[in-house]
Formats: C-alpha cells, structure tokens, sequence
C-alpha cells in the first residue's frame, strides 16, 4: 500500500501539486479495508459516507487554496473507546453496541479542526481492559504481520489498521500500555504523552489517573505531527496540563549527540526474551554511534508496579463503569423484574468476563475494609514507582528498554489466565504509573513478527523522546517492514 | 487474606453484577490468585510514603459560574431505553 | 407524653443546603428551578461516557462562605471523593462529595430555646452534586427521571449530638436557615427542596453516658414535620425502653400526613460507599489570601444584628430575635429607620402587621411590594397626626398591595385625618342629634354608650375624624 507509506510531507506535496486528491486517499483507504478486513477485523463501525463527503468538501477547498489543517485530507481510525457525535461508539462492548453519542471528544474534534478525515472507529479490548484485543466482544482483531498472532492491546486494532495500511494513522490509548504494547507487535509508531498533555474529555474512562490518548502512525515525524494537532489544555479536563506545548516536528534534528540513555536492568531480566533483549542492546548500539551514551540503571520498584496497576486501575474502573446500568443509554436487559433486577441483568447481559474480572477486583480493593490494604496501598507504591523514575532523571535524559518483553503471541494462547496476560506489561506499566511520556518504535524482528523498543521521557519532555526515536528511525530499516498480506 | 464465594456474591451485589455460579468460581478462584500476587506489596515499608492519587502536581482548577446551553431534549433522549414525557422511564425499586 | 421524664433525647442533624449559584457545581447547566424536565441537562451531569466534571469556584466559595458564617475552620487543602451507590437519580452510579477532607470542620451556633441560648456544635461542612428527581408512575411499577436538579450544588452540614429536644432541632434549622439567608449563598426554600433534613435521634436514661441506639429518619419536608417526627420517634423509642425492647438501628421514613415513622429496611442493604478520592478532579489550596477574601464578603450574621438592635434601638430580646431571624426583614427594618426614629414602632408594625399579612397569606417578604420608606414615612404621618392609627391600617394594606409611599395613598384615597374643629363639631352634633337615647343613656351614666356615638362619627367621616378630637369634642357637647 505505498500511498499510506508517504511521509506526511509528501502526501501534502502531492496533494499541492494535484498529483492527488483527498477523495483517492479515502478511496485508497476504503479499498484497502475491504480487502483486509476479512483478515484482520480493525475495524467496528466505518464511517464511509460522511468520510467520503468530507473529502469532496475538502477537495474543493484544495482546489479553491482554502486554509488546510495540520492533517489535511489523511485517513484517521479513531480507537472505539473515544467518543464521536453521530458515530457509534462502542469501547467494543456489548454494553455501548448501540451507543451514539450526543457530544465529541476533545481530541475529535481536534482532529477534525486539523482536516483529518475519520474513517472509521477500531476495535480494542472491551473498555480498553487486555493486551490482546481478545477482550473485544465482537470480535478479535488479528496481526496483520502473522493473523494467526494477537494485534496486542488494548488498541489493537488502532495498531493493525496502520500496519495493514487501512489508515494512514490512529489514535489510540494508553492506560497501562495500550498503544505502546500493540504499536510494538504490529512493528509501527506508538506514542504514550505525559499524562495530561491531551485531554481525556470524551475517551471513556478506563482508569481516570492513567488513561491517555496517543498517536499511531507509521514513522516517528507522523507521531510528532499528530501529537500537535491533539495536544494542549482542555478546560473540560480539569487534569489536562496548562502548558506550553513546543514544535514537536521542529525537534526531530536527527542530533543525539551527549544524550545520556540510562536502560533498566529490570527490564531486560528473567522474563525477557532473548530476541528482544538483543534486538534493544543492538539499538543501543545504534545510538551510541550516533554519539550518545548508555548506562545500566536500576528502577528497584518496577516488580512491585503490576500488582499496583492492578488495583488502581481495577478500582477506578469498577468505579468509572458502575454508569453503565442501562438507565440512559445503552443496552437494557428486557424485562427486569424491578430495577436492581434490571442493572444486574443489563450489565451482566452488557460485559464481558475481563471487564466483570476487573470490577470485581476493583470493587473488592474499595470495598470496607479493604481500603487501607489494597487501594491506598497502591497509592503509596505508585508513589515509589514514580520515584524510581525521578531518580533516573536526575542523572539521564531517556529511559530505553524493550516495549514488551515477547513479541506478539498466538490468539488463544494466554486466555483463561489473566495473571500471565497482566505480566505482559511489565516494561509499560511502570511509565504509567509515573505518568511520563513513552514512544514504541520498530527494532528488528523475531520469527516474522516485530519487536518494539521504548523510549521513555521526562514529563512534558516530548521533543527529546520523539528526537531520539527519529533519530534512530533514520538509522534503521525496521520501520520500513511491511506485513504481508 | 483469601476470597470466600460469599465475598464474591457480596462484590457481586456491590457491583450489580448478576454471576453464574460457574463465573462466581471461577472469579472466587482468580480473583484469589490475583490479590495473593498482590500481597508482594507487603513486601514494602510504606508508611512514610505519600499515596500519589495524581501524577501532576495541579490543584484549584476551577471554572466560573456561567450557563452554557443545555441539550435539546431530543440529543437527552436519543439513546434512552424507555421514556415518557420527556422523561427517563426505570422500573420501580424493589419495595 | 412523658419521655422527658425518663430518658434523654439526643438528636443530630445533617442538613442539605442547595447552593444557588447560577450554573450546576461541575457544568454550565443552568440550576434554575421548575424548567421542563431534562432541559437542563448536558452529556456530563448526564453521565455520558468521557465526560468530566470542572468544578465551579462559585460553589467553592459559597461552600466556604456559609461554613465561617457556622464558625467552622477552614480547610487549608481539601479534595473530592466519589461515594459510590446505584440509583437511577445519580447518573454516574456516584456521587461527587467530600469523604475526609471537607471544606470547614469543627464549627458551631448559638440557638435559643425558651430564653436560653445554646451551642449546638457543627461537625463539618461539605461540598457535593445533588442527584435527580424520580417521580412514581404506572401504580408504582416505574419511575421517571428528571435530570434537572442533578449537579446542584449542595453543602451537607452536620451537627454534632448536641440537641436535646425536638424544639431545640426546629431552632437549629430555623438559625441554620437564617445563616444561610444572611449569607445569601441559598434562598433556602424547603418546598423546592434547597433545604433538606435527615435527623440521628436516640434515647438514653437521664445520666447516662454512653448514646443509646438511634435511628435515622428522612423525609421530613418543612420545618415543624421535623419537630413532629422527632417528637413521634421519641415517643416510639421511648416505648420500646418502656416495654423492655432494644430500639433497632435503621433507617426510618417520616410520613407528616399520618404522623408516624417507618421503616426502611429492605430497601437498605448494607452499604458500602466505596469511598475513594475523584481521580477527574484536582486538590484544593485554600490559601490565607482566599479565605480572607471570602470572609470579608460575609455580612453582619443575625446574632450581630440582634445584640445591636437590643443596645442601639433598644429593641426587645424577643422583637430583635424574630426580626433578626430573616435578613430580608431585618434589612426591611433597618430600611424603614432610615425614615423614622422610632425604632419600637416599625418593629411593632413588622411584627404584627406585616408578619401576620404574611403567614395568613402564605407568602415571603419578597411577595409584597411594601417598602421600608414605606413603613417609615407611615409611621412619621402617624406621629404627626396626619393619619389615624385606624386609617394607617388601611395605608398600609394598600403599601402592602401596590407599594406606593403613604403620602401618595392618602391624598389619592382623600385619607387624611379631619382634625379642624368645626368641621367635627357639625358632624358631633348632628349625630348627638339623630341619637337621643344614646344621649340619655349616657347621661344616665352608662358610659359605654359613648363607644356607639363615636363610632356613628366615625362611620359618618368615613373613618377620617381625629379620634382624639372627637371623643374630646364629644365629652364637651354632651357635659
């Protein structure tokens, strides 16, 4: 699919020249999920008529040399989980299968001001909860570089459509991992901002003090481009950051000479797989011929963030979900006999076993009694998470390590036991915690399929992940891979 | 501190959430599984240890008290189950 | 009834306080009353997937406000916690409150019961949403949500147990009320809900230390339904000691049409809130600067006002009391003494006019047109002998009615008092004349039939003859 492996500058050019219009870039993305879906299943609802009278409109502006946004005319999938007037919106429930929302997330209507053209909105775990997309109560979304292979998750199929060349990119998002994780297995661009940098009003909750909206895309100058467009304070979001928000694409100087890389050694320990480990040592490899330097450090809590990610996420999920009850929208169980009757039956009827797992849990840590033990206890641990990080920043400008400690495996292979899924997320849900930014990027391969490397920031410090993940990208081919299909 | 069926079935009730028997053991059995894991956190002294509810150190973000439009009844209603004048219809609690 | 005989009565209150800012506590929906239902509504106090609250500084600072006015401390860092329950009236299945961190704590105010003031201690203050309204429809079988009312903001104000009678519980609102009033961060309507009560109450033996079971009971809509259902739940506890019983901790339904209490049970399981604090909302810092800035828009408050109408106008304790008890009143009173000196007869006038017009009618201050220039001016045409005492009641329904000044009135009416002799002295004579057997009987020494001649005067000057000059010109004709 070459026209969705143009750089973003050079669709703008061709668009510029009339060498190509927005209606072919629609068209070309529409074609392309015909021809793919079967096989790879990204997508829940598509959006083809309003995306296709978009594009004439904005032809005709094209031709007419009316204002252009930052994203003019490029095919977006927006993961299912961030809410669109007039657009189903599901979060691939059963709960939402009905869902149309009265309003829009902040972030959708800043990629509509920016002239993106939303193609459709993409599968995921249900309310975001897994690492596999198998949590999807419609149906799972598979690896477009081996379909036998989960997508990863929860954006799972934010991360397929782009590697599958259906979209030029996608928003997804991230609340222990979930657009770094799958960008790393489908082998694309997946980019976790600072908590706070992109505001959450209209993604649907997952777990409020995690949950981030990022770009996936197919190189790391597209993620800087995206990331503008959606970045910045949101006076709907009273956790949105008041703060300045930079040039990201004038960052990416390809210099990373004098940057001190410090590289967990819990992340590449006992659980890590050879071929990851060496696919990251190479990288750092890469980066120190380009004249920075690495060191070996310790984030001595990394073991512990799990165990607290679960709780803290468990809990505000049980928390964020309890307004799914079937009173105003969304599915009502036919004929309760009264009302308690008819939130049972609806959200049993309406979730799916991950997401009652986790309410479950959640519910239990909140629960009297509890509290002290499980929730405030994460809390506190939180707290250690976020200063093993600190500490590290004192002393270093980027954290690197692997994105997930195996590349993707096989649909099926890990159902039935949560704990083992949740230990897949061991190298992104410590950042998480400690709230700061984290870019996937391609790094090599092991049996035909991808391996992502991480690169973690200080908060609100962007441009220097982003340089140096471009950086590395313009050193390597392993962004160039493409799936066959 | 391990999970009785009977503290399922209570989470459960809290939760409003209606489970088979078979899904209340098997969530019995994992959620066992998954707080037993989650006492390694014993394993940290954290007494001194300030609880981080937010990453970013915002406070008073406050807005004026100004009216906005509300919704048309129309875009209220639109994904309502049941209504009735212009109301949300629920059945009635049990008495 | 006797309970006071042998047990104690101890009750707490918490009270619910609509605060009337102009939009909802976390969105710009308008918190106006009575409009159709759901039209105040939007996808976030709906509870609409993604949404988020963004807190409303009015709300704060009234929240702040009214909690000095109760003497509590303020909080130097408070947050927002959700209480977790289901219920179609609460969209987001919790409610947005203040757990362990509220805005003020450990406050206080004085009431009077019986002459004695008493301190009746205030626990905490805190911010939080009002839910939605469910009205009972199909025989019962269904309920319909109106989302109007949800993201009101209220304060919930708890008391300590420090109120002993249910008189004592009616006081205390009634002050809480007046507060608020003062404060004019409520316009405190019971009716439209703005004011809503719960009461903790229990019995214990006189001397006894340790709080006996108590009971919770809602749903008391007004004032004096409170005072009632306490004084009934009193009386059912106090039968169950009696007859050897343990008092059961529950929640209890206050029905004020047959008088009585009931239970709740069943539909209370036991709840567990789940408290934990609002990850969607951040801490607040309430600085010095802050409060200090709050605190100097809180006006004189009724006890203020009270001591100074008793040492400035030299007003009785009961006259300032029941004046003071309303700041629209009390502010209608001070008003009235920019055009008069005499404090005691505005004050009379309020009271017994004014009030009495207001209460047979059912209607507030704010309902009538009469103003406290009004009332002055009247007063000082009483004073001058311009109107009788009898003609300024009929200026004063009218001041009631329309609001114009009294001079206006009495001229437009031809109300002015007839105080030129000889024009009384046709009138007392062509009466004495037409009445002979009054006359006689008067003269016979039945005094009382002086009473009728006068008001034969009276009827003829159509109420406008100086009383004064008519009994004395009439004593004079008939010597």
């Amino acid at each position: 699919m070459a026209l969705f492996d143009l750089r973003l500058q050079e669709v703008h050019n061709q668009l510029n020249n009339k060498e190509l219009s927005v209606a072919e870039l629609v068209d070309a993305s529409y074609a392309r999920i015909k021809e793919t879906e079967p096989a790879i299943q990204a997508f829940i609802t598509l959006n083809e008529d309003n995306a296709r009278a978009q594009a004439l409109e904005m032809d005709k502006r094209l031709q007419e040399g009316g204002e252009r946004g930052l994203l003019f005319g490029l095919p977006a999938g927006i993961k299912d989980n961030i809410v669109t007037e007039g657009l189903l919106t599901t979060c691939a429930s059963q709960f939402l299968r009905n869902y149309n929302p009265i309003y829009s997330a902040t972030s959708a209507l800043k990629l509509k001001a920016a002239d993106a053209v939303t193609i459709g909105k993409l599968n995921m775990d249900e309310f975001a909860m897994g690492g596999s997309n198998e949590n999807s109560s419609y149906y799972p979304t598979r690896n477009p570089w081996n379909t036998e292979y989960v997508p990863g998750g929860s954006s799972g199929g934010s991360a397929a459509s782009v590697a599958a060349g259906q979209v030029y990119f996608s928003l997804g998002s991230d609340t222990g991992g979930s657009i770094r994780q799958p960008a790393a297995y489908c082998g694309i661009v997946g980019l976790k901002p600072t908590y706070g940098l992109v505001s959450r009003f209209g993604l649907v909750a997952f777990a409020s003090s995690l949950d981030q909206i990022g770009p996936l895309t197919k190189n790391v100058e597209d993620a800087a481009y995206v990331l503008q467009a959606i970045a910045g304070y949101d006076k709907n979001d009273s956790t949105s950051a008041n703060v300045e928000i930079p040039d990201y694409t004038a960052a990416l100087t390809g210099d990373v000479k004098g940057l001190r890389i410090g590289v967990p050694k819990e992340y590449l320990g006992a659980g890590i797989d050879p071929r990851v480990k060496e696919a990251v040592m190479n990288a750092l490899k890469v980066y120190e011929s380009l004249g920075a330097t690495w060191e070996e450090v310790s984030l001595p809590h990394t073991e512990y963030a799990i165990a607290a990610y679960y709780l803290l996420a468990s809990s505000e999920a049980s928390s964020n979900l309890a307004r799914f009850d079937g009173v105003r929208y969304g599915v009502r169980a036919d004929n309760p006999d009264n009302l308690i009757d008819m939130y049972r039956k609806s959200r049993s009827q309406g979730f799916g076993p991950e997401v009652k797992r986790r309410i479950m849990l959640g519910t239990y840590a909140l629960s009297s009694g509890y509290y002290d033990a499980y929730y405030l206890k994460a809390q506190k641990v939180r707290t250690l998470i976020k200063g093993d990080f600190d500490n590290v920043f004192k002393q270093y400008d980027l954290i690197i390590g692997p994105t997930a400690p195996t590349p993707a495996f096989r649909i099926g292979e890990q159902v039935g036991d949560p704990l083992t899924m949740y230990l897949n997320d061991i190298c992104t849900i410590p950042v998480s915690l400690a709230g700061v930014p984290a870019i996937s990027v391609p790094c090599g391969t092991a049996d035909g399929l991808p391996i992502g490397l991480q690169i973690i920031g200080k908060a609100f410090d962007e441009t220097t992940v982003l340089r140096a993940a471009h950086a590395f990208e313009a050193h390597t081919d392993h962004h160039k891979l493409r799936p066959q299909l | 501190m391990s999970i009785t069926l009977k503290d399922v079935e209570h989470v459960a009730n809290l939760a409003r959430l209606a489970l088979t028997d078979a899904e209340k053991a098997q969530f019995t059995d994992q959620l066992n599984a998954i707080l037993k894991y989650a006492e390694k956190l014993n394993e940290l002294d954290t007494d001194n240890v300030e609880p981080t509810t937010h990453v970013l150190p915002i406070t008073n973000v406050l807005r004026d008290d100004e009216c906005r439009e509300s919704l048309p009844i129309e875009k209220v209603l639109l994904n309502a189950p049941d209504e009735e004048d212009g109301q949300i219809k629920v059945p009635a609690v049990l008495e | 009834m006797s309970v006071g005989s042998k047990y104690e009565t101890v009750v707490g209150l918490e009270v619910h306080v609509e605060l009337h800012t102009k939009s909802k506590i976390f969105c710009g929906c308008s918190t106006a009353f009575g409009a159709p239902p759901n039209t105040h509504t939007c996808p976030v106090c709906l509870g609409h997937p993604g949404v988020l609250p963004v807190l409303n500084r009015q709300a704060v600072e009234f929240a702040m406000k009214a909690a000095m006015a109760l003497n509590c401390k303020i909080a130097d860092v408070s947050k927002f916690d959700r209480k977790n329950y289901f219920y179609p009236d609460s969209p987001k299945a919790y409610q947005i409150s203040q757990y362990d961190q509220p805005i003020g704590e450990n406050g206080w105010i004085d009431i009077e019961v019986n002459g004695e003031t008493k301190r009746i201690g205030i626990t905490r203050l805190h911010l939080e949403e009002d839910a939605g309204k469910l009205t009972h429809v199909d025989g019962g079988y269904a309920s319909l949500v109106d989302f109007n009312r949800v993201g009101t903001p209220l304060v919930e104000i708890v008391s300590e147990p420090d109120i002993r009678t249910p008189e004592e519980a009616k006081a205390y609102l009634e002050k809480l009320k007046a507060i608020m009033l003062y404060c004019e961060v409520s316009d405190v309507k019971m009716e439209e809900g703005s004011l809503r009560c719960d009461a903790n109450i229990s019995l214990r033996p006189w001397g006894q230390e340790k709080f006996g079971t108590r009971a919770e009971l809602k749903n008391m809509n007004s004032f004096r339904s409170v005072q009632r259902g306490l004084e009934y739940e009193q009386m059912r506890q106090a039968d169950i000691l009696d007859a050897g019983g343990e008092v059961v901790q529950e929640t209890r339904r206050y029905d004020d049409t047959v008088g009585k209490s009931f239970s709740m049970r069943g539909k209370e399981e036991a709840h567990d809130y789940r408290y934990f604090p609002d990850p969607d909302l951040v801490r607040l810092h309430i600085s010095e600067e802050w409060k200090e800035r709050v605190r100097a828009s809180i006006p004189e408050l009724p006890d203020a006002r009270k001591a100074r109408y008793t040492s400035e106008y030299g007003l009785p304790a009961y006259d300032a009391e029941v004046i003071t008890s309303s700041k629209k009143l009390a502010d209608f009173f001070e008003d009235s003494l920019n055009y008069t000196k005499d404090a005691k007869a505005v004050a009379n006038w309020i009271m017994g006019d004014l009030l009495g017009y207001l209460n047979t009618n059912g209607l507030e201050l704010s309902d009538v047109k009469i103003t406290g220039q009004g009332l002055g001016e009247m007063i000082g045409l009483l004073e001058n002998g311009t109107i009788s005492g009898k003609i300024a009641k009929t200026v004063f329904k009218a001041m009631l009615e329309s609001g114009k000044l009294p001079q206006q009135i009495v001229e437009e009416q031809g109300l002015v008092q007839i105080s030129d002799e000889g024009a009384l002295l046709a009138v007392v004579d062509s009466i004495i004349e037409k009445n002979p057997q009054s006359v006689e009987d008067f003269r016979a020494g039945k005094e009382k039939a002086i009473g009728f001649l006068v008001g034969q005067i009276m009827k003829e000057t159509k109420g406008k003859a100086n009383p004064a000059l008519v009994n004395k010109l009439l004593l004079e004709r008939l010597k």
